[in-house]
């Protein structure tokens, strides 16, 4: 056992595809257009020019804390963030500070390889602006402020994860969740999802020694220095530092990247250092991370509230009404689909991540269920879903080829058993001495039968009943 | 036809009944303005020639505009070398619905850079004459605006009043400047100052001209989210239905106030009796913490809105800054700071809500409160020196309406001995201007205001 428990929190950001964007009535699709042309007095922070906050944004900031089973503040506001940066025309940025959309909430993954499903508690769901681009060539640096302004949702997780595979259930169900409220494309390649661990190693204590605090050691949660959690996030002895890293734009790096910083803070942590408290960059390429910024040069962003949104109420009705427009979410979407179908995990799966298949599928089998014919069929519902995942090029599913492949499946089988029966005989005969052998206590033989069937089938066969019948006839 | 001391209403009867030509009215005001501003310094940029081809209720009347609102292709500075350059590519709400209804942009005014002041002496264009006297400051931050009006360069000004910079240079003036009610009319395309204080309002020579101009400036603005959808009533008929009104006065406003004004208000109050309106004593609280709250609020406003100006997509870099502008970022940005921000920021936020529910209660007994409008009447040039935090002593009447967000007038009500004159507050609930307006109205009708407002032009026939 390691000496060291990974203690990793994350920070997700969304960019929404909003039709215009969070404060002003640009094309919040700022994909792959001229640079500079998307812009207005508002998104470029022209003398004068105020944010008016877009309500569709705000309303999907809300279903996204719904679907992580968020508390939704009945009163929330936004607030100014103070930076400077070329790609920041305001020289703020209008997000939320202590009175985000959605907090204290959580969201459940299953590790396959765990017995039980482990609870990440989420810290906040808040709304903000995205800032312009950066194109450094040579010795110039180019601003496109194109992207400046579209609504951006962050996510703050609790510092729960314990294990880089975790982060990446983790993200890939968030992922899956984003697309089902239809909010974002959530790509991450793009940049459209983006999304930040803070990883830190806690040494692991004898149970009988407790876990004390270390000196300067942390508490959990706390979205920014100096501000009070309002509850919610259990109290926890964590490390007295983190490393965050940035720029990571897939699933994928996501993992080796946590992976490489586990394995470079517990050489430090062997040493009997500890890491530096900073902000890491991530390199795919090499695939190591490497130091941006130290703590030294940490921002004090100055927050306070917008003066120019006033605050947002919102009544019970109001939230149970966006409540009401959520759809069935990936994990709900699990359960009713192993139930109601009895499909093995992994299909389960697949219908969950592709949300099209799972349509095509459903209203398949609820066609399959109308006609007494097809009812028949023996194990249709998994039949269907093995011919959706295994034998249909995934553009080109639909109802009339499912079935009738579905039907010739069927058919074909009830045609084939006689077939292998004969062909069995066949080969039982053609092979005495081979069964001779065989009785005499060389088992490995079975598979040669076997293969001569199959040979003989063409493939057209289940080889797990083939083997079984053989079996049977050898004893 | 002399159009001498034509009030914009008496402007806009002439040319319907084609009196005048909105040429000759043009070339009129522009003559005079490029004349006079030689020696007054009220604008910053005058334009040549009348450029709108709307036409309404404002068709050919000239309006002198702050040079805060941006106005698409005429030059913008808010008086600061920072936007020396700054040519809006866009236009202000405000100035949006007076091209509708006709008007024409005469000039940009002068101000304190950015509105950071009440003398115009921190403008980095040179500060603006009293038209009263010349060596004396005309108030600010709206103190070119103020004087165009006064000195008759132009029939009506628009301005904007953050902590007292419409009516504390309408009073050094002798003019009236309204601050409306946070919200009532937008503030999209005008330069931030602090952004929860800011109130564009019209500076005018008539309580009539006045009304007339919010009627047009006011409403709900969807570019502007803290603009109010309250319904906008139509100020003029509520204005001349004559009401009996009670009349609060808060003794807490005469402190520190100079006698000349003292008397000049008491005739003031019991003219109001005699007109038979019930004046009672309010007890308010003291305008010292709204000149603290406003002190800290307005600038952490500051050292957040100006922050933009750094030069890459516009204008000049904040190498640029004068220095009243840097001491309010400095201010404000310490306000802000981390283990600072719930002592400074967060208190006055507190406060402030105090002394909203304190103008709430009070106007659930009276219907106004009226008080003096500044200290003392104009100083002379030079004496802004002795003071620091000048703007906020000078302002020190006016900024407890700032800070609640309450409709307030300034009306000429004398002169001093100094020959200056004196302006009264008359303060409203909120969305009351046509309470404040009804008063303002009944006391020029009685009184055409002492005659101070015909008295400053004169000298300028």
């Amino acid at each position: 056992m390691s000496k060291y428990t990974p203690v990793i929190g994350l920070e997700i950001h969304v960019e929404l595809k909003t039709k215009s964007k969070m404060f002003c009535q640009c094309d919040a699709d700022y994909f792959g257009k001229k640079p500079n042309t998307n812009t207005c007095p508002v998104c470029i922070g022209m003398p004068g020019a105020l944010p008016v906050p877009n309500r569709t944004a705000v309303e999907w900031a809300i279903k996204i804390g719904q679907a992580l089973n968020c508390v939704i503040n009945k009163q929330s506001k936004f607030d100014r963030k103070h930076y400077f940066y070329p790609d920041l025309p305001k020289a703020y940025q209008i997000s939320q500070y202590d009175e985000p959309f959605a907090e204290h909430g959580y969201y459940e993954i299953q590790n396959p390889k765990s017995n039980s499903p482990k609870k990440i508690g989420i810290t906040r769901v808040h709304l903000e602006e995205d800032t312009g681009k950066l194109t450094h060539t040579g010795n110039d640096t180019l601003v496109d402020f194109n992207r400046s302004s579209v609504p951006l949702v962050e996510i703050v997780t609790e510092p729960d994860f314990d294990s880089a595979e975790d982060v990446k259930l983790f993200l890939e169900e968030l992922h899956t969740i984003i697309r089902y409220l239809d909010v974002s494309d959530a790509n991450m390649e793009e940049g459209s999802m983006r999304m930040e661990p803070n990883i830190s190693l806690m040494l692991v204590h004898p149970p009988s020694f407790g876990r004390p605090l270390p000196e300067g050691g942390r508490t959990t949660g706390l979205p920014f220095e100096g501000s009070t959690p309002k509850g919610g996030g259990m109290l926890r002895n964590l490390p007295n530092y983190k490393v965050e890293v940035k720029n990571i734009n897939s699933f994928n790096f996501a993992k080796k990247a946590i992976d490489f910083e586990l394995i470079r803070q517990a050489e430090i942590l062997d040493k009997g250092e500890t890491p530096a408290q900073e902000t890491r960059g991530y390199d795919d390429k090499k695939g190591i991370t490497f130091s941006q910024r130290s703590k030294e040069e940490a921002h004090d962003y100055r927050y306070f509230p917008e003066p120019d949104i006033p605050p947002m109420i919102f009544t019970d009705e109001e939230i149970e009404n966006i409540r009401k427009t959520l759809p069935e979410l990936p994990s709900q979407k699990r359960e009713r689909f192993s139930k109601t179908y009895q499909l093995k995990a992994d299909d389960v799966s697949f219908f969950v991540q592709n949300i099209e298949a799972s349509r095509v599928y459903e209203d398949t089998i609820e066609y399959i269920h109308s006609d007494p014919e097809l009812s028949k069929i023996p194990n249709i519902t998994q039949g269907t879903a093995n011919i959706m995942i295994n034998k249909l090029p995934k553009n080109e599913l639909n109802r009339a080829q499912i079935i009738s492949m579905a039907k010739e499946g069927y058919i074909k089988k009830d045609t084939d058993l006689e077939l292998m029966e004969r062909v069995i005989s066949t080969v039982l005969s053609n092979n005495k001495p081979q069964i001779e052998q065989y009785k005499a206590g060389k088992i490995g033989l079975l598979g040669y039968f076997v293969g001569q069937v199959m040979k003989e089938m063409k493939g057209q066969a289940d080889p797990q009943e083939v083997h079984k019948i053989l079996l049977a006839k050898l004893q | 036809m002399d159009l001498f001391g034509k009030t914009i209403t008496e402007l806009q009867t002439l040319i319907k009944d084609k009196k005048v030509s909105p040429p000759e009215v043009w070339e009129y005001f522009a003559q005079r303005s490029k004349t006079m501003n030689q020696d007054i310094n009220s604008y910053v940029t005058l334009l040549e020639k009348p450029s709108n081809t709307n036409s309404g209720e404002l068709s050919g009347i000239p309006i002198a505009v702050k040079d805060n609102y941006c106005t698409e292709g005429v030059r913008t500075t808010a008086s600061s070398k920072v936007l020396d350059d700054f040519v809006p590519p866009y236009e202000s709400t405000v100035t949006a619905k007076l091209k509708t209804a006709g008007y024409e942009l005469l000039g940009k005014t002068n101000m304190d850079a950015w509105a950071h002041g009440a003398s115009t002496e921190t403008s980095d264009y040179g500060l603006t004459k009293n038209p009263w006297d010349l060596g004396r400051y005309p108030g600010g931050s709206s103190g070119g605006s103020a004087a165009a009006v006064a000195a008759y360069m132009a029939p009506g000004a628009i301005g904007t009043d953050t902590g007292g910079s419409i009516r504390h240079p309408s009073a050094w003036c002798g003019i009236v400047g309204l601050k409306p009610t946070y919200g009532r009319v937008s503030r999209y395309g005008v330069i931030a100052m602090g952004s929860s204080f800011d109130c564009p309002g019209p500076m005018t020579q008539s309580v009539e001209d006045n009304a007339m101009l919010l009627q047009i400036m006011a409403g709900k603005d969807p570019y502007d989210a803290t603009s109010s959808p309250v319904a906008v009533p139509d100020y003029r008929s509520e204005m001349k239905t004559k009401r009996k009104l009670k009349i609060g006065i808060a003794r807490e406003y005469m402190k520190g106030v100079e006698p000349d004004i003292q008397t000049a208000f008491e005739n003031m109050v019991d003219l109001i009796k005699k007109m038979g309106h019930d004046v009672v004593d309010v007890s308010l609280m003291s305008p010292d913490y709204s000149i603290s709250v406003y002190t800290i609020a307005q600038r952490a406003e500051v050292s957040s809105n100006l922050g933009r100006y750094d030069g890459i997509r516009y204008a000049n870099n904040r190498a640029y800054f004068g220095q009243e502008a840097k001491r309010r970022i400095m201010l404000g940005t310490y306000t802000l700071s981390h283990g600072y921000y719930d002592a400074f920021y967060k208190k006055a936020q507190k406060v402030r809500t105090l002394i909203k529910e304190n103008f709430k209660k009070t106007f659930s007994d009276v219907d106004l409160i009226i008080g003096p409008n500044t200290p003392v009447t104009a100083l002379k040039i030079g004496e802004f020196e002795k003071y620091p935090f000048f703007g906020e002593l000078m302002d020190q009447l006016n900024e407890p309406a700032s800070a609640a967000g309450i409709p307030a007038i300034s009306i000429p009500i004398g002169l001093d001995a100094k020959n200056l004159p004196i302006g009264m507050q008359i303060m409203g609930n909120y969305f009351d201007e046509s309470g404040i307006y009804n008063l303002a109205y009944q006391i020029e009708q009685e009184t055409n205001f002492f005659d101070v407002v015909k008295k400053g032009r004169e000298k300028y026939k």
